[in-house]
C-alpha cells in the first residue's frame, strides 16, 4: 500500500482520442445527410434507386454515341454493327454535319469569319462591363462594337458604321458647346437635335463620300441569312444591351412628378407585360409595316429586335422600379439637401444603389430573354430549336432524328443562362456592401 | 428651397418655364406632349395611307363569317359552319384550359419541390436543385418539344395494342391507353345520369353541376359547424371534437349523390385501327400541361423557397417558446409570414404561364394564338384586327389576374403605425 495522501495525478494530457466512427468523416456526413431518421433513409434509398435507375436506362445510349457518320442510316448500321443488333444509341453526327447550319444558320460560307471575329471581339467588349479589374481604356472600345458588329454581321460600306458612331460625336459635342454657351436643359435638347440631324442628313452623304475615297466594304449578308445560334445571339444581346437604358428610364417615368410622363410609362409597361411575346414578334412581323410610310420595307431580323427589346424594356423597367422602392427615403433627401440636380442625384446617388438591388430581377431577365430568342420562329426566323432541327430533320438524310438536336440545344442554352445567372452571383458578391 | 420662397415674388416670368424646377416640370410634359401627339399623329396616318393603298378599312365584321375549318379540341360548340368570332372564342377557352390547369399542377408540384429544396435530406435537396436549375436555363420551346416527342414518337401506334399478344399493355389495369396521337382514358357514366343542359354555347352535364353542388354544400355546413366550435373553444376553453363531421360532410354527400346516378367506367377498348369509348385527349394537350407545369414549377420553387427563407429564425423560436407544436408554429406563424412573400410572384407566374401558353403552336395546340391568331388571321387576311383583338384579350386576362394580386397584397399589407 502506497501513501494515500499522495493522490494520483497526471503530469501529461492524455492524447486526444479520435471522435467514435458515427462521429467523423463520411460516415457522420452520411449519419447527417442521408439517414438521420428512417423516413429519410427509406427516402435516400428510393431517391437514389430512382436515379440510378434513369442512368441505367440512358447510359447506354449515351455511351453508344456515333460522332462521324454522313447519315441517320449510316449512325444506326454503326451502331448495330459496334453494339449488336438490338443496341440503341445517340447519333451526335447530326451535330457534327450540321454544326455550321446550328451556328451560323445560312450564312455564306465564305463569310463565316465576320461572326466568327465579331463573337471574338464581343468577348473583348463585354470584359470591361463585366469585370471591373480589366483596363478602363478597353471601355472605349466597347462603346464602338455595335456598330463594328453591325457592319461585320450584315456587311455593306464601313463608313456607315463610322457615321453612325460620328452621330454620338456629335450630340456629345452639341452637349459641350451648348452646356457652355446656355445651361443644361438647353445642353440635351441641343445634343438629342444634333445627332438626329446628323444621322438623318449628313450620314448618308459623308459615308458615301469617304467611300469613293478609301473604299472598304465586305460583301452584304441579307437578314434571311442569319439563324442558328448566330440569329439567338445577335437579337438576345442586342436587346439586352438595349433594354436596360430603356429600362432605367421607363423606371424612373414610372416614378416621376410629372402626370404625363408617369402615365405614359404606366400605360406602356403595363400594355407590353400584359401581351405574350409571339403577339409582339406578330406584330413586327405583320403590323409594323402598317405603321409605317408606304414603301418603307426594313428588315425583319431589326423589327425583331426592336419588339423583343421593348418586350425586355417593360420587365427591366418593373425589376428596376423594385429596386428603386427598396432605397429609403432618406437617400433621396440627402441628394436634394446637397444640392444636387435629379440627373446628378440618380446617376450618383439612387441608381448605383437601386441597380445593385435589382441584379439578380435583371440578369433572370435577361436570361429569360435570351430563352426568347427561341420563339422568333413563330415569324419564319431559323431560331436553333425548332428553325434549324425543322431544316436538318426535312433533309432525307437526317429523317426521323428527335433526341440529339434538342439536347445539344439544350446545353448550349443551358451553359448560357446558367452562366449568367452564375454571373450575377459573382457580382452580388462583390458588390455587397453590408456586413452580413 | 424656403430661401427662395421667402425672397418676395417677382411675378411669373417666360424664362422661369426653363430654370424654375416649379414650372419646369411643365414645359418638359407639353414638349413631351407634342412629341407624343406628333409621333403617334405620324404612325396613324401612316397606317391610314397604308390601308387605303391595300384597300382595307378596319372591321371586325369578319369575326361574323363562316371559319370553314375544323378545331380538334372543342370545350364549346364549334363546327366548321360556326363563325370566326367563335373560333376564337374556341381557342380562348382552350387557352384558359390549359392555363388553369396548368397552375394547379404547376403550383402542387413547385411547391412539393420548393420545399424539398430545403429538405435536410442531401440527395434529395440536390435532385431538386438539379431539376430547378435545368428547367430555368433551359427554353420552354425545347421542354414542349421534347415532351412531345417522347408522346408522339416513343410511345406505340394504337395498333400496337392489337391482338393476341400485342407488343403494347396499356397501363393501370387495362385503363389507360397511351399512344402516339391521344392518350385514351376511361370516362365516367352514369346509370341514371340527369342528362346534359345546353347552355348556348356548350353542354354542360348536369351530374357534375350536381356534384360540384354537393360537395360546395358540404363545404359550407361544415365551415358553419367550424365557427360554432370555435365560438364553444373562446367561450368555455374547450373545441368540440369535429373531425368526424368534417369527414362526413365533404366525402359524404359526393359518395351518395355517386351511387345514386350509378357511377361506372367507359374503359377504352380497341376497335378497329383505334380505340373507341371513354376520352381519346390529344397528346398536344398533355405536351403543353406537362411541359408548362415543370417549366413554371422551377420558378414557383424557387419562389416558395425564398418565401420560407424569409421568415426569420426568430419566429419559428419565438413560436417554440410558446409552446407550439411544429405543425402548428407552420401553419399559425411561419406559413401566414411566408405567404406575404409567395403569393404575389406567385401570381405572376400564373400570368407568366398563361402567356406562355401560346407556345402551343409548337404541339399544334388549338389555343387563342392558333385560332384567332393562325387559322383566322391567314384566312381573312385581317392581320391588324386579329393581332389587335388578341393583344386585347390577353390584356385583359392579365389585367384582371393584377387586379386580383392587388386585392390580395392590399388585404395581407403589415399594418404599421
Amino acid at each position: 500500500m502506497s501513501d494515500v495522501t499522495q493522490a494520483f495525478h497526471r503530469s501529461q494530457m492524455i492524447p486526444a482520442r479520435e471522435p467514435p466512427r458515427s462521429q467523423r468523416g463520411a460516415w457522420k456526413w452520411m449519419h447527417e445527410n442521408l439517414f438521420s431518421s428512417i423516413g429519410n433513409g427509406v427516402i435516400t434509398v428510393v431517391t437514389i434507386a430512382i436515379v440510378l435507375y434513369i442512368v441505367t436506362l440512358s447510359l447506354p445510349w449515351f455511351l453508344h454515341s456515333v460522332w462521324n457518320a454522313k447519315s441517320l442510316t449510316e449512325c444506326r448500321t454503326i451502331i448495330h454493327a459496334t453494339w449488336g443488333e438490338n443496341a440503341g444509341g445517340a447519333c451526335w453526327a447530326v451535330i457534327h454535319q450540321n454544326w455550321n447550319l446550328y451556328v451560323f444558320g445560312f450564312y455564306p460560307i465564305a463569310q463565316y469569319w465576320r461572326p466568327t471575329l465579331a463573337f471574338v471581339l464581343l468577348l473583348v467588349a463585354l470584359m470591361p462591363i463585366l469585370f471591373s479589374h480589366m483596363p478602363r481604356k478597353m471601355i472605349w472600345f466597347s462603346a464602338v462594337y455595335p456598330a463594328l458588329a453591325y457592319w461585320l454581321i450584315w456587311g455593306g460600306t464601313f463608313w456607315i458604321a463610322v457615321t453612325i458612331m460620328l452621330g454620338f460625336v456629335a450630340g456629345w459635342l452639341a452637349l459641350r458647346v451648348a452646356t457652355r454657351l446656355a445651361n443644361a436643359p438647353l445642353g440635351v435638347a441641343a445634343a438629342v437635335l444634333a445627332a438626329v440631324l446628323w444621322w438623318l442628313f449628313a450620314a448618308g452623304p459623308v459615308a458615301s463620300g469617304l467611300q469613293h475615297l478609301v473604299p472598304i466594304r465586305l460583301p452584304f449578308v441579307a437578314s434571311d441569312k442569319l439563324g442558328g445560334f448566330l440569329l439567338a445571339f445577335i437579337v438576345g444581346m442586342c436587346a439586352i444591351g438595349f433594354s436596360l437604358p430603356m429600362g432605367i428610364l421607363l423606371s424612373l417615368g414610372r416614378r416621376s412628378d410629372m402626370p404625363l410622363i408617369k402615365t405614359t410609362s404606366v400605360v406602356f409597361i403595363e400594355f407590353i407585360r400584359g401581351v405574350p411575346l409571339i403577339t409582339l414578334l406578330f406584330t413586327a412581323s405583320f403590323l409594323l409595316a402598317y405603321f409605317l410610310p408606304p414603301g418603307t420595307t426594313f428588315d425583319l431580323v431589326l423589327r425583331v429586335i426592336i419588339m423583343v427589346t421593348l418586350f425586355s424594356a417593360a420587365y427591366i423597367a418593373e425589376v428596376i422600379r423594385g429596386g428603386l422602392a427598396a432605397i429609403p427615403r432618406g437617400q433621396f433627401e440627402a441628394a436634394d439637401a446637397l444640392g444636387l440636380t435629379y440627373w446628378q442625384a440618380q446617376r450618383l446617388i439612387i441608381m448605383p444603389q437601386a441597380l445593385k438591388i435589382s441584379i439578380p430581377g435583371i440578369v433572370s431577365t435577361f436570361i429569360g430573354l435570351f430563352k426568347d430568342t427561341t420563339l422568333v420562329i413563330i415569324v419564319g426566323l431559323l431560331d436553333p430549336l425548332m428553325g434549324i432541327t425543322n431544316a436538318v430533320r426535312a433533309s432525307t438524310l437526317w429523317n426521323g432524328i428527335y433526341w440529339e438536336p434538342y439536347i445539344f440545344s439544350g446545353v448550349i442554352f443551358f451553359i448560357f443562362c446558367f452562366g449568367m445567372s452564375r454571373y450575377s452571383m459573382y457580382l452580388e458578391g462583390k458588390l455587397k456592401t453590408d456586413h452580413r | 428651397m424656403s430661401l427662395a420662397e421667402d425672397r418676395p415674388d417677382s411675378g411669373f416670368r417666360l424664362s422661369k418655364l426653363v430654370y424654375d424646377s416649379r414650372y419646369r416640370g411643365y414645359t418638359i410634359q407639353a414638349l413631351f406632349l407634342c412629341a407624343l401627339f406628333i409621333a403617334i399623329g405620324w404612325l396613324l396616318s401612316n397606317a391610314a395611307a397604308n390601308l387605303a393603298r391595300l384597300g382595307l378599312s378596319p372591321s371586325f365584321d369578319f369575326l361574323w363569317n363562316r371559319a370553314g375549318y375544323d378545331i380538334s379540341l372543342k370545350l364549346i360548340h364549334f363546327t366548321n359552319d360556326s363563325t370566326h368570332g367563335r373560333a376564337a372564342l374556341v381557342g380562348l377557352v382552350n387557352t384558359l384550359f390549359i392555363s388553369v390547369l396548368g397552375c394547379i399542377t404547376a403550383t402542387v408540384l413547385g411547391v412539393i419541390v420548393g420545399v424539398l429544396r430545403l429538405s435536410k435530406n442531401w440527395v434529395v435537396a440536390r435532385l431538386m436543385t438539379v431539376y430547378v436549375e435545368i428547367f430555368r436555363n433551359v427554353p420552354l420551346l425545347l421542354w414542349l418539344l421534347i415532351i412531345y416527342a417522347v408522346l408522339t414518337a416513343v410511345t406505340p401506334a394504337p395498333n400496337a395494342y392489337r391482338g393476341a399478344n400485342p407488343s403494347a399493355h396499356m397501363w393501370f389495369w387495362g385503363s389507360v391507353a397511351i399512344t402516339n396521337r391521344y392518350i385514351a382514358l376511361p370516362a365516367p357514366m352514369f346509370t341514371h345520369s340527369l342528362g346534359f343542359a345546353d347552355l348556348g354555347i356548350f353542354w354542360i352535364s348536369l351530374d357534375f353541376v350536381a356534384l360540384v353542388a354537393v360537395i360546395v354544400a358540404g363545404v359550407l355546413i361544415n365551415r358553419v359547424i367550424l365557427r360554432r366550435a370555435s365560438r364553444i373553444q373562446e367561450a368555455t376553453g374547450k373545441r368540440p371534437t369535429t373531425w368526424w363531421s368534417t369527414l362526413l360532410l365533404i366525402l359524404g354527400p359526393p359518395v351518395v349523390l355517386l351511387f345514386a346516378l350509378g357511377l361506372h367506367w367507359d374503359f377504352p377498348a380497341l376497335k378497329g385501327f383505334n380505340f373507341r369509348g371513354g376520352v381519346l385527349a390529344p397528346n398536344s394537350i398533355f405536351a403543353l400541361w406537362f411541359g408548362l407545369s415543370a417549366y413554371t414549377a422551377a420558378f414557383i420553387a424557387e419562389i416558395v423557397r425564398a418565401g420560407i427563407l424569409a421568415v426569420s429564425k426568430g419566429q419559428t423560436e419565438a413560436a417554440h417558446a410558446l409552446g407550439l407544436r411544429p405543425g402548428r408554429t407552420m401553419s399559425l406563424v411561419v406559413l401566414p409570414q411566408a405567404l406575404r412573400v409567395i403569393v404575389p410572384p406567385l401570381i405572376s407566374e400564373f400570368l407568366n404561364l398563361t402567356k406562355n401558353s401560346t407556345l402551343a403552336f409548337a404541339v399544334a395546340y388549338a389555343d387563342l394564338g392558333a385560332t384567332l391568331g393562325g387559322i383566322t388571321l391567314n384566312q381573312s387576311g385581317r392581320a391588324l384586327e386579329c393581332i389587335l383583338l388578341m393583344m386585347l384579350i390577353y390584356l385583359i386576362i392579365s389585367l384582371v389576374i393584377s387586379a386580383v394580386m392587388n386585392v390580395y397584397n392590399r388585404s395581407v399589407r403589415l399594418k404599421e403605425r
